[in-house]
């Protein structure tokens, strides 16, 4: 190791991995940490290019910030949990059935994931109307009088977002479950334990690795949806992504939106570093228990 | 993995019940669409009480329509051109560098994926208007590019490391180039990883719609960006006609890479 020109020969070969990597690095560069950086600038920056703390003084000061921040988060904590009451036992279906139903069952999940996300939005609003087939469906079964109203409001925007992130995270959480030892399923069995408590104390304990890394990406996700709030919201439902569009399309108030960008990379940061950290308390957890 | 709980079958029923209605709810608003474009109402009725092929002849009549299908199929296609290779050297990269530089260009690569894309659409407008280039057909696909490069990376990656590097020391011992390592012996075996990789770069392309709502303009506006305006003015019914042929042709990619993978 301590040949200087075996150490020369390993700086070279460093060097050239590098210099592999750098096309995808010069284009995730410039197509996406300068823009992100411009924001950043512009948001400290008047219209005439001066040092302000202005623009964010404007965006916390305004009602319309905050009402976004709530929609923004309600949105987001809706989505999640609705993915975890119907995530959850999808994937401990998927975890107890054979492989060949699993696989198939899987391409189900699979295929609304590669379909483009304004198909699926397009299928909700026909779907969710006053006259769409689930409303004339209710009406006809006698369990409602006039038609709910589900589609250009919270309701509308709620369905479409967690339709879209339910396989993003039915996915970690069925990986996690699958790699359970049945055998410890089989001991708790025998021991006396009935089907829910094993659900609750073996097998949702040890998935709890996918189901944090699922919650995580639904969150993240969410907080900058952009698409589905906008045509299934119907106007009415404004999270941060559609204030900044609104502030640019209307206002043309480029420090503001770029303030109002900031703000949701700062969520989606903090997000993370909070799903990091309970991931890595409760993985201590079980290891020392 | 519940076979010791044969005998819960109240319990086991409920579980798949759920399980079965959740499918179903997946199913739903990509099938409901399906009928639909084939009606002759303009009227969004279930069940059509007419049947035709006027939404479909209307979507290619339609010279918006056509313009907006051949930009994102163009796209779709240069973004994976350009991304897969990109990826794939940058996943040897990744894999050879070792702590902590590995992990520094891997976390890297990974930004734009997880960056909400309404910062991306806003940034990438602002830098394209200082360059001149809003609405240009590069702008869009550095946008989509950079999106595709995790997608590539997050596919390319696991193949990767599987792959069994003493081929490599002993092309290289043997005096072969890094080039030729790449090229004629990694490249070959991971072939089917870079289809894989390639189809999902194009997908991910086709289907990208805030960096299109922000950055294609006139004749480079995509699928997604008139569909996302039409959606937004009134329902119209050619959208149902799109959307099955879209749904199709991607449940066609999806299972014959599926049938692909499983068989190797």
């Amino acid at each position: 190791m301590s040949d200087p020109s075996l150490l020369r020969e390993q700086r070279r070969e460093r060097m050239f991995f590098l210099s592999l990597a750098a096309p995808a690095i010069i284009l995730v560069g410039v197509a996406a940490m300068v823009p992100i950086l411009w924001i950043l600038r512009q948001s400290f920056l008047t219209l005439a290019g001066e040092a302000t703390l202005g623009n964010y003084e404007k965006i916390l000061s305004s009602g319309l910030t905050w009402s976004s921040l709530v929609v923004t988060l309600e949105l987001s904590l809706s989505t999640l949990a609705l993915c975890m009451v119907l995530g959850i036992p999808l994937a401990l279906a998927l975890a107890s059935a054979s492989r060949r139903v699993a696989n198939l069952a899987l391409i189900l999940i699979m295929l609304p994931l590669w379909t483009s996300i304004l198909v699926r939005t397009y299928g909700w609003l026909v779907l969710l109307r006053k006259d769409g087939l689930v409303n004339t469906t209710l009406a006809s079964l006698g369990l409602t009088d006039q038609p709910l109203p589900l589609v250009y409001n919270f309701t509308g925007a709620l369905i479409g977002m967690t339709h879209y992130m339910l396989p993003l995270f039915v996915l970690p959480v069925y990986a996690a479950m699958r790699d359970i030892d049945g055998n410890l399923v089989r001991a708790a069995a025998s021991l006396g334990a009935g089907f829910w408590r094993c659900v609750a104390t073996i097998i949702l304990r040890l998935a709890f690795s996918g189901i944090a890394s699922g919650s995580m990406i639904v969150f993240i996700y969410t907080l900058g949806f952009f698409i589905t709030p906008a045509v299934l919201g119907g106007g009415k439902v404004n999270p941060i992504a559609i204030r900044i569009e609104r502030t640019l399309s209307t206002f043309q108030d480029w420090g503001s939106a770029s303030a109002l960008g900031m703000l949701l990379l700062i969520m989606v940061l903090i997000a993370g570093c909070m799903f990091f950290a309970i991931r890595r308390l409760s993985g201590e957890r079980i290891r020392h228990a | 993995m519940l076979d010791a709980y044969h005998d819960s079958r109240l319990s086991r029923a409920l579980i798949w019940t759920i399980a079965s209605i959740v499918l179903m709810f997946l199913m739903l608003p990509t099938l409901i669409v399906v009928p639909l474009s084939f009606s002759a109402s303009d009227l969004l009725e279930f069940p059509p009480k007419e049947w035709s092929l006027r939404w479909y002849e209307t979507f290619f009549a339609s010279a918006a329509w056509m313009a907006a299908l051949k930009t994102s199929l163009m796209l779709g296609a240069l973004t994976a051109v350009i991304a897969v290779p990109v990826a794939f050297l940058a996943s040897i990269a990744i894999n050879r560098l070792g702590f902590p530089l590995a992990g520094g260009v891997y976390a890297f690569l990974l930004t734009p994926s997880v960056t909400p894309g309404i910062l991306l659409a806003i940034g990438l407008f602002v830098v394209l208007a200082k360059l001149g280039l809003i609405g240009s057909f590069i702008g869009v696909l550095a946008g989509h590019v950079t999106l595709a490069i995790p997608v590539a990376v997050v596919v390319l990656l696991p193949a990767v490391n599987r792959f069994d590097w003493q081929q490599a020391q002993a092309a290289r011992s043997l005096g072969a180039a890094w080039s030729g390592v790449i090229g004629r012996i990694i490249a070959p075996q991971l072939s089917l990883s870079l289809v894989a990789a390639g189809l999902m770069a194009f997908l991910s392309s086709l289907d990208e719609a805030v960096i299109s709502i922000f950055v294609a303009n006139g004749p480079n506006t995509t699928l997604p960006k008139l569909m996302f305006i039409s959606l937004r003015d009134q329902i119209d019914p050619t959208i149902a006609a799109i959307s099955t042929l879209w749904t199709l042709f991607v449940g066609v990619v999806v299972l014959t890479l599926n049938m692909r993978t499983t068989n190797a």
